[in-house]
């Protein structure tokens, strides 16, 4: 059990680090609190496995540090952290059976015979492994062996924090679902921290309280998935979270009002700045109505998913999505839009302005 | 899946097939006939049945060299594997280390057998050689030429120096295909070097293993070059291994018969062995 800390943490692979590029993570501060269950969304390469590894203890950050409760324990090796880790791939101990697998862990750990048979029950069963735990592990199919890999990471219960790199990667959809809801029930039982690594938005948004959403080494925006959703610090969030992702627009901000595609619009907050680097007008598909007046559109494509229609169209300004009720009526050929003044954002630099 | 049905196709086949029957077949075919038949010469042959073979199996020469031949194969095994192993575990996984140690670890595997049988002899002479007199020197009274302890030690030590490294260079590229993950697991579930050792990476050497055992099994139970450069199968008869003895019999005695009829219970007990062996250690793998 413990809150963790990571202070102006940046982790280079290089020796030597000439530009931004050459950083794996970039000043990274995270206050995670005790019993939270969080996860850390971001694309292949952005550095989220190797922050978790920092945390483990896998790895020695190249600046910062790490703090569980408060205390420094960025030199730590990963017993004396006393977490647990869950990896993409299923690691097993092929020449075990799946008890001895299971209890591997807490016989290194010097606990008794009794102790060991009751908890690797315990969690044989939550996992449905019961039937199988006189097998040989290495006989069990993919997603099976993942099972183990889970059951070693959650078989302790002492565990200051339980950490999953991807641990569903290479289970069926069904079984995955059914496993993400067994972590859920889990975490609400045992109350640990948990930290859950993933670039499925789905998988993130379901499971964490708190969602670290992180692009190129950096964290972006952090909070629940609703603050995600509704109002993305950051373009690369807009895109990332939501299907389809926000419309980007380039746009020019004068007089405090936003020019696009010769319409003025308003924005969530009033721009009192007049001079601005690169901007951009951020809108989800959902926050755009068809209306009598306001931005001139053409209707291109309409593709209905069953509950939504998406609608592809193309303005002087750029492509904008639109997603409406599959029950709305489309316009054909051309039409006018407008955009939510609440959900409407101006993005400075790819960061947003408030 | 429909596979086409082509009869044609085993044309393709026809030029290994009379390779194979030039290089293997047909003079094992001659073996064959020798062992159960007595030559004059001049292709004059007479049968005699099983005689040569039940004389070889009875004779205690036979016995002896057998009995040697198992000894050093089984004593160079369990020097070279282990050791193998061990350097295996502690050579570089990257950096400028791992072409240096790779080359050097090569080095002895590229030396021919003559010229290693060759190097040992001098290395080894007991007024000349460098390991000879420094270990007289040091007050040890070594002569392989006269001892046979001596002479066991010395062929035994030329063949780790000579070997060791096939069996490091099988086990390095076995270790190197292990994932990282699964150390990282290792360390995170607290195992000790040991357990990582046992249940991680001598598992996964498993099969590079197995290979390094087979190759290692057949080319020294067939050894015949460096100890025949080295020691001429001396002093005596107490290095004087299969093979040695086997050229000893067709060529120095040209008793052809005995000598087909032992090269063909040697052939079979070469083939027993990697069978039984390989489908031991390959039992489990099956069910998995």
């Amino acid at each position: 059990m413990a809150k963790i800390t990571l202070k102006d943490l940046s982790h280079s692979y290089l020796e030597k680090q000439n530009s931004n590029a050459d950083w794996a993570l970039r000043d990274i501060n995270i206050h995670w609190k005790d019993g939270g269950a969080y996860a850390l969304l971001g694309p292949s390469g952005c550095g989220k496995t190797t922050l978790l590894n920092i945390v483990s203890g896998l790895l020695k950050p190249t600046k910062g540090n790490v703090l569980f409760d408060g205390k420094e324990i960025t030199t730590l090796n990963p017993v004396e952290r006393d977490i647990a880790q869950i990896f993409q791939f299923p690691v097993i101990y092929d020449t075990m059976t799946v008890y001895d697998n299971l209890a591997f862990p807490l016989k290194n750990r010097g606990l008794s015979e009794s102790e060991i048979a009751s908890k690797v029950k315990e969690i044989a069963e939550m996992l449905e492994l019961t039937s199988t735990l006189t097998n040989r592990a290495s006989g069990l199919t993919a997603d099976g062996k993942q099972k183990i890999s889970l059951g070693r990471g959650l078989v302790r219960s002492d565990v200051n924090v339980i950490m999953f790199d991807e641990p569903l990667t290479v289970i069926d959809p069904h079984l995955k679902w059914v496993l993400r809801s067994k972590l859920k029930e889990l975490h609400q039982k045992i109350n640990r921290t948990m930290i859950y690594v993933t670039h499925d938005q789905t998988e993130a948004l379901t499971f964490a309280d708190q969602v670290v959403v992180m692009h190129e080494g950096q964290i972006v925006q952090t909070g629940t998935p609703v603050e995600l959703f509704e109002k993305p610090k950051h373009t690369f969030v807009g895109h990332f979270i939501g299907s389809p992702g926000m419309n980007i627009l380039p746009c020019e901000i004068k007089n405090g009002e936003i020019n696009f595609s010769g319409q003025k619009i308003q924005s969530h907050k009033s721009l009192k700045k007049s001079k601005f680097n690169k901007t951009q007008l951020g809108i989800r598909p959902e926050f755009i109505n068809f209306s009598n007046n306001g931005v001139p559109v053409k209707i291109k494509r309409v593709s209905n998913t069953g509950r939504h229609k998406i609608i592809d169209t193309e303005s002087s300004g750029g492509n904008i999505k639109i997603l409406s009720n599959s029950s709305t009526e489309i316009p054909s050929g051309s039409a006018h839009v407008t955009f939510n003044q609440k959900y409407t954002y101006v993005y400075e630099d790819n960061w947003i302005i408030e | 899946m429909n596979k086409t049905i082509n009869q044609k196709a085993w044309f393709f086949v026809i030029p290994v097939f009379i390779l194979v029957a030039f290089n293997a077949a047909i003079p094992l075919m001659t073996v064959v006939n020798y062992s159960f038949q007595e030559t004059f010469g001049n292709n004059v042959f007479a049968w005699e049945g099983t005689r040569w073979f039940k004389q070889i199996l009875l004779s205690e020469r036979f016995h002896a060299a057998l009995g040697r031949q198992i000894a050093f194969t089984f004593i160079i095994l369990l020097i070279q594997i282990p050791l193998g192993i061990g350097i295996a575990l502690t050579m570089p996984k990257k950096g400028w280390g791992v072409p240096v140690c790779l080359i050097l670890m090569s080095m002895p595997l590229l030396i021919p057998w003559n010229v290693v049988g060759a190097m040992w002899n001098i290395f080894a002479l007991p007024d000349i050689g460098f390991l000879g007199h420094s270990l007289n020197g040091m007050g040890f009274d070594y002569n392989f030429t006269q001892q046979p302890g001596d002479a066991w030690f010395t062929t035994i030590l030329m063949d780790v120096w000579h070997w060791t490294s096939l069996v490091v260079l099988l086990s390095y590229a076995g270790l190197n295909s292990i994932q990282p993950a699964y150390y990282q697991a290792a360390e995170i579930d607290g195992a000790s070097r040991w357990a990582i050792f046992r249940y991680i990476e001598l598992p996964k050497m498993k099969k590079v293993l197995t290979l390094a055992i087979l190759l290692r099994f057949m080319d020294s139970f067939m050894i015949y070059t460096e100890p025949f450069v080295l020691t001429g199968g001396g002093p005596g008869n107490t290095t004087a291994f299969l093979s040695i003895d086997l050229v000893k019999m067709a060529l120095g005695q040209f008793d052809l018969g005995p000598a087909a009829a032992m090269s063909l219970i040697y052939f079979f007990i070469v083939l027993l062995v990697c069978w039984v062996f390989y489908n031991l250690m390959m039992k489990n793998e099956a069910q998995s």
